[in-house]
This record gives C-alpha cells, sequence and structure tokens, in this order.
C-alpha cells in the first residue's frame, strides 16, 4: 500500500484547505531532499549499504543522489576529513544553493573521531555549519536513517525567512561563508 | 622451486662487495643484512640481476628515525624473490642531515612512490628520483611527521588544554 | 596547465605533445565516479586520455604515526581503518604479527575459525569490487542484489564480535568468545545461499556481449609492469603470475587447505573482475574445508591460545578475583613486557600483500610499524595503464584495481 505523507494542520472544508505557507512548502521540501554524499573514507561504505536493497533510504523520499552541489539540498558528509580535504569540502558547500543542510556522519566527520593527528580535521563544524551530527565509528545504517529522519525534522519545521535573517547571515559569516 | 640458503647469500654478497656487509641478523628467521650506506644500489642491482637469487620484487621500502642512535637515519628495503621464495631485508644507515639514499626508481617502478613517502614522511632524499614531491601530506607542512620529535596531536584543538587530564 | 608543472616521469616528448590542443580534465577529488577521494588530472585528446597525473592523500589520517603512540591492543582499531571493506583481515594479519613477536603458538581450532572469517572478509571484498564493477559499467542490478548477500556476512560479524564493518575481531591469541551456535547457524545458511546468487550475479555480466566489450582490454598491465610495480593480490594474478601469501608464506595453517589459485592473461578489467569472481568460489570452498576440519577436532570450546601477558582474562574473573583484574589492568595499559626485536608478516589481504613490519624496542608502544599497503604501491600504475584509453575505460579500471582511499592514504 503506498502511503502518502499527512498533510499538515489546517482548516478543512468543502472544497478548500488552508494552511500556513511555511507548513505547505515544509512538507514538501521534506519528502524530496536531493543528498550530495560527500563520502570518504568507511561510513561511505555504510552508506552504500543504507541506499542499497536491505535499508534503502529511498523509502524517506532521498533516493535521488545528485552529485552536482548546485542541485543538492543535503550535504552528508560522511569518514574522515582530513586538512588537505578540508578546502575541498568548504569549496563544495558554497557552491550549494540555499536552502542547504549538512549532515554530519559518522565520529570523524563530527569531531576527528580516534584520529586525533596532525592530518586530520577535528571536526567538519570548524570550517562549515553542521545541522544534525550522527555518532559512531561508523554508524550503523539505521543510525544514518535516523540522522536523514532528524534533517527532515528540521526542514519540515525551519521557518521560510531562515535564511534571510541577521542572525543566519551571521552565522555564516563567523565561519567567512558570505 | 630452488631454494636459497641465507648462508649462500651473504657468501656472495661478502665476495662481490668485500667490506660493505656491516652487519647480518636473523630475527625471526628473516634474513637481515646491514649495508654500507654507500653501496646499497649496487647490492640490491647485483641481487636483482644475479639469476640465482633474482630479487625481482620490491616488497616495501621504508624509512627509520633513531634519534638516539649513533646512526641516526636507516632505509628498511623487503626483497622477495618469487623464484626461490626467499625474502631479504636489507637495511642502510646514514647520519647525515637531511639523509640521502640514491633511488631504486630504475630498478622497481614501484619504488618511486614509496621514495616519495619516505621523503614526505622522514624528509629523506633520493638522488636520481624523478619526481621527488610530498605524497600524503600537504605541500604547506613543515617538518617531517614520523620523526620522532614531530608531534602527533592537531595542535589547535583547545579542548584537550587541561592541566590535568589533557597533554 | 603551466609550462613547468611536471607530468608523469614516462610522458612522451614535450615537443612532440604540444603540436595538438588538448583538454585538461579534473577528475576528483570528490567525482562520483572515482569511489573514493583520489584526484587526477588529465591531459585528454578528446575522449583518449594522453596523460594523467594522480593526487592522493585527501583522508591521510596518519596511521604510522598514531600506532607509535598506542599500544599494541589499541592499534587494531587502526588496522580495521586501513582497508574497510575488508576489515578482519587486517585485525588478523596484525594479531598474527604480535603473536609471532612474542612467540605465541596457536590452537588450529582457533586459525581453522580464523581462517572462515578471513575467507568471508575476502567475499565481502571482492562483492564491493565486482558490485561495483558492474555498477560502472551500466548494471545497477547486480549491486542491489549482491549487496544484500553482504549484508549477511556483516551479520554474521555481528553474532561474532558486534561491529558490522570497522570489527576489531578476534584478540591477540585468538578470539574474544567462542562462536555462538546463531554464528554457526548464519555461516552455514550463507554458504547455502551465497553460490546460488553468486551463480546469478555470474550469468548476469561474465558472458554478457555489453560488459565484455567494456571492460575487455581496458586498462590493460603485462605482467612485467606488473611485477616491476610491485602488484601483488587479484591484479597481479589478472596480469598472469600466480603470487599468493597464502601458499608462498602460509600462515594460520593455510597449508592444509586445497585451493587453486585463479590467474587471468591480459591483466584488463575483465580478468580482475574474473579473478576475484573465481576467488570468491575458492574462498567458499576454503570455508567448507575449514567447517569439516573443525568438525573432526573434538574439542569444541578452545577459542584462544593460552597467553595470559597478553590476552584479557574472562571478565567474571576480572571482577571477582584479584589476579584477574591485574592481569586486566596490565594489558589494557600496555604494561606486559613485549620482546625486543623486528617481524615482518605478511597476509593475503583483499588486495594484496598487507604487510606489518613492526619494529619494538621493549616498549609499551612499537617503536615503529610500517603498513605495506598493497592499495598505495599499485595504484601509482594507474598512470601508465590508462594512458591511451578513454575516459570510460579509466573509471573501470580504477573501479577494477579496487582502490580502497584508506589503504591508500593510511
Amino acid at each position: 500500500m503506498v502511503e502518502i505523507t499527512k498533510a499538515p494542520a489546517g482548516f478543512e472544508g468543502p472544497g478548500f484547505f488552508a494552511t500556513s505557507l511555511d507548513k505547505a512548502v515544509g512538507m514538501a521540501r521534506k519528502n524530496s531532499l536531493w543528498p550530495l554524499p560527500f563520502a570518504t573514507s568507511c561510513c561511505g561504505i555504510e552508506f552504500m549499504a543504507t541506499m542499497g536493497a536491505h535499508y534503502d533510504l529511498a523509502r524517506f523520499g532521498s533516493e535521488r543522489m545528485s552529485f552536482s552541489p548546485r542541485q543538492a539540498d543535503l550535504l552528508m558528509v560522511m569518514g574522515t576529513i582530513a586538512k588537505k580535504m578540508g578546502p575541498v569540502l568548504r569549496q563544495v558547500y558554497e557552491q550549494m544553493a540555499e536552502p542547504r543542510w549538512v549532515l554530519s556522519v559518522g565520529a570523524c566527520a563530527s569531531s576527528g573521531g580516534i584520529f586525533d593527528t596532525y592530518s586530520v580535521l577535528q571536526g567538519i563544524d570548524r570550517i562549515i555549519p553542521v545541522d544534525v551530527y550522527v555518532p559512531g565509528c561508523p554508524p550503523r545504517p539505521e543510525q544514518i536513517l535516523d540522522g536523514v529522519l532528524k534533517i527532515q525534522e528540521l526542514v519540515q519545521n525551519e521557518s521560510l525567512r531562515r535564511r534571510d535573517s541577521e542572525e543566519y547571515k551571521n552565522m555564516l559569516a563567523s565561519y567567512g561563508i558570505s | 622451486m630452488a631454494t636459497l640458503e641465507s648462508q649462500t647469500i651473504i657468501d656472495a654478497l661478502e665476495q662481490q662487495f668485500p667490506g660493505k656487509v656491516v652487519a647480518v641478523d636473523h630475527p625471526y628467521d628473516f634474513l637481515t643484512i646491514t649495508i654500507a650506506h654507500g653501496s646499497i644500489k649496487d647490492v640490491v642491482r647485483y641481487l636483482y640481476n644475479e639469476p640465482s637469487f633474482s630479487f625481482r620484487f620490491l616488497t616495501s621500502c621504508c624509512g627509520m628515525h633513531y634519534p638516539d642512535a649513533p646512526q641516526k637515519f636507516a632505509m628498511v628495503y623487503h626483497l622477495h624473490s618469487f623464484t626461490t621464495n626467499f625474502r631479504i631485508r636489507l637495511k642502510a644507515f646514514t647520519n647525515e642531515d637531511p639523509p640521502v639514499f640514491p633511488t631504486l626508481t630504475d630498478i622497481y617502478k614501484g619504488a618511486n612512490w614509496m621514495e616519495r613517502e619516505a621523503y614526505d614522511f622522514f624528509g629523506f632524499r633520493f638522488t636520481g628520483h624523478p619526481d621527488l614531491r610530498r605524497i600524503l601530506n600537504m605541500d604547506s607542512l613543515e617538518g617531517w611527521p614520523l620523526r620522532k620529535e614531530f608531534p602527533l596531536e592537531d595542535p589547535f584543538r583547545k579542548d584537550k588544554d587541561d592541566a590535568m587530564f589533557g597533554r | 596547465m603551466s609550462e613547468n608543472t611536471k607530468l608523469h616521469p614516462n610522458a612522451p616528448e614535450r615537443a612532440a605533445v604540444q603540436e595538438k590542443e588538448y583538454t585538461i580534465l579534473n577528475l576528483g577529488p570528490t567525482h562520483p565516479a572515482t569511489h573514493g577521494i583520489f584526484q587526477n588530472i588529465l591531459k585528454m585528446d578528446g575522449e583518449i586520455i594522453v596523460e594523467s597525473e594522480p593526487t592522493i592523500g585527501y583522508i591521510h589520517r596518519a596511521f604510522e604515526k598514531l600506532a607509535e603512540r598506542r599500544p599494541y591492543y589499541q592499534i587494531t582499531p587502526i588496522t580495521d581503518r586501513l582497508n574497510y571493506c575488508s576489515s578482519p583481515i587486517n585485525n588478523m594479519g596484525w594479531h598474527m604479527t604480535v603473536e609471532k613477536l612474542i612467540g605465541v603458538q596457536l590452537p588450529k581450532r582457533v586459525e581453522y575459525m580464523r581462517v572462515i572469517i578471513m575467507e568471508l572478509a575476502r567475499i565481502a571484498d571482492h562483492i564491493v569490487c565486482n558490485a561495483v564493477i558492474g555498477v560502472d559499467s551500466g548494471a545497477l542490478t547486480g549491486f542491489v542484489y549482491l549487496f544484500q548477500e553482504r549484508e549477511k556476512i556483516y551479520e554474521i560479524y555481528e553474532e561474532i564480535c558486534g561491529a558490522r564493518l570497522t570489527t576489531n575481531i578476534g584478540r591477540i591469541g585468538g578470539f574474544e568468545r567462542n562462536f555462538n551456535d546463531a554464528a554457526w547457524e548464519k555461516i552455514d545458511k550463507f554458504l547455502k545461499e551465497f553460490p546460488g546468487v553468486l551463480k546469478e550475479f555470474e550469468n548476469l555480466l561474465v558472458r554478457n556481449r555489453i560488459f565484455m566489450d567494456r571492460t575487455i582490454g581496458a586498462g590493460p598491465i603485462s605482467v612485467e609492469e606488473a611485477l616491476s610495480y610491485s602488484f601483488t593480490g587479484p591484479n597481479l594474478r589478472a596480469a598472469g603470475l600466480d603470487y599468493d601469501v597464502r601458499v608462498m608464506t602460509p600462515y594460520s595453517s593455510y597449508e592444509d587447505f586445497e585451493f587453486a589459485i585463479p590467474v587471468g592473461t591480459n591483466g584488463d578489467t575483465y580478468d580482475r573482475f574474473m579473478v576475484r569472481q573465481q576467488e570468491m568460489w575458492e574462498s567458499l570452498s576454503i570455508i567448507r574445508q575449514a567447517i569439516e576440519k573443525l568438525d573432526k577436532i573434538s574439542d569444541k570450546t578452545t577459542f584462544h591460545a593460552d597467553v595470559p601477558e597478553f590476552y584479557l582474562p574472562p571478565k567474571e574473573d576480572v571482577y571477582n578475583t584479584m589476579e584477574g583484574l591485574i592481569w586486566h589492568f596490565k594489558i589494557v595499559m600496555g604494561e606486559t613486557d613485549i620482546p625486543k626485536g623486528e617481524v615482518y608478516h605478511a597476509v593475503e589481504g583483499a588486495n594484496g600483500e598487507l604487510g606489518f613490519y613492526l619494529v619494538s624496542d621493549g616498549g609499551r608502544n612499537p617503536y615503529r610499524l610500517h603498513f605495506r599497503r598493497p592499495c598505495f604501491i599499485y595504484y601509482q600504475a594507474y598512470a601508465d595503464m590508462i594512458r591511451g584509453n578513454m575516459l570510460s575505460d579509466a573509471i573501470l579500471t580504477l573501479s577494477s584495481l579496487n582502490v580502497i582511499a584508506g589503504e591508500l592514504d593510511a
């Protein structure tokens, strides 16, 4: 049976349904996220498992990988980001169009993990803002799915004006992204 | 498959390169020969070409750093002869800084990146190497990461600066 | 590209090259077709690759430096992350290196159990590689289908050690616990079901005209070149040399097993695919033999060697007895005596000879630990292999070499 997502709260009567634009847009965005997999190491293999038939990320409307940053909504960073890779990651983030979300999968991407070494970036949040962190080394596919669902929650509830606010602009400026 | 005895190799090397075989050892049944720094390439080439040995396979080569020893730097080569299924480890020590070794890229093509790795990690120079650049680390990195004095941890990390439990 | 940029040393003379207009194409480091992060700057004549310059190190994590600061126990998780498609082989290779250093002889039962796990890991690794070759040549079906079977191998790992991908399986001296009944059942089930799936996968690709056209002749390497570049594993065997560490320097009782070493002739993508495919069948046969041998051993309870200095005592002892607690503490803190010496131990990893060169000065950490990482060594031939090939062949060559970024960059 195909189950269509639930309509947001609103007024309903014969022939009409009224809700706020925020909620309608949030619902649409939530269920059609195009992820950009930025898979560098071990977590990338678990992501392959998440994409596979067994765990099937497609159930949540995210089966369409977008390998072009311009057309992606969700940047999924999976695996260790070395300092050599940092500028590349940042460039990919800068190329993405707003609204954009970032999911940091695994201990390495979130904090450097066990690799507290001279060559590893100690968490991608030093160079780009992150919305959801998924712990684990590597996380199980269920955890990655949970992270995507958490992102969907954020997407659904985000106000349409958030990205124009001073607060958001200041946050980006603090990362040096204009 | 022909078999090879350690003693055959040692005798042959001592005969071919008198005075260049510095030390011979068998740690864990693995023939280890220390060669005088200047002759390492000639020895490898001899072992490669001599038909009864034909060490045609370079398993690995890597640098070593002994800051407290009289000879501070070493290159360790693992060679493998497929015809006799015999493995040999060769070492060459030096004390100059930066250490200079001859390249093996004209004998084994695979030595190219292994020597770049030794350059990247230890700052070893290889004379005659076609493309001696850093390979794994960033070009902007200062210092040689696998030397003992190089700090392991990321110096920009602040959350571990704790007088009691930090570094 | 500027005049002074150094291209590959074996590249044709610059004067001859510059008569024509070439396109510079930057492939990677995040290109989805590269399955990992490698950068290749390609000089293209239309669709033909004239030269390429690889750049690596995008996930360099300083394993060798890290290993100099970790007690022997804590290095196992680092080896997990070398070739993360087949972590158990790395774990056991490391354990065997330490066992060689401290001079421990394992019971046959433990060695056969290790063989089962290592061969399962080899199958898991070859599934990734061959499924991805399928994807890159345009057949996604095989990937989705085979990856379901891979999940079953993960489930076996989970029964044995609790983890899926980075397993940290086994201990110095054996396993942390005996295989339980569920694990044996799952292994049996896998042995029954997997051959059918693998056969179907073969039917899909092996004699498929499109697949053959796309892979035969793509990225070939001659056996002399492969040897000179220190190739090992399936890639060397595809070129035609039957070098296998399991046979040449047997470890973990591999000398007790009967298996064939498949070899190719051309060293191209198709041969590499076929060699891996055949190795999966051989691995299945090795697992069956190991189970048979285990059935003949009357002892069903031994799962580790008797090395109290290195093998963690059971938890009941740690919580209830003083000696147990002391041993546990000593081992975890790396305070047991380790002999001085240097050891080289190699195992046949899924990608070739995975070697551990360990130098111990008797301290709690290795003085130096060098990993002989097959991916790192054979990836340098990539530029030579794809010269004169088309761009799509280069992608297929990369996936058939099975370069794993974690092992490449260490």
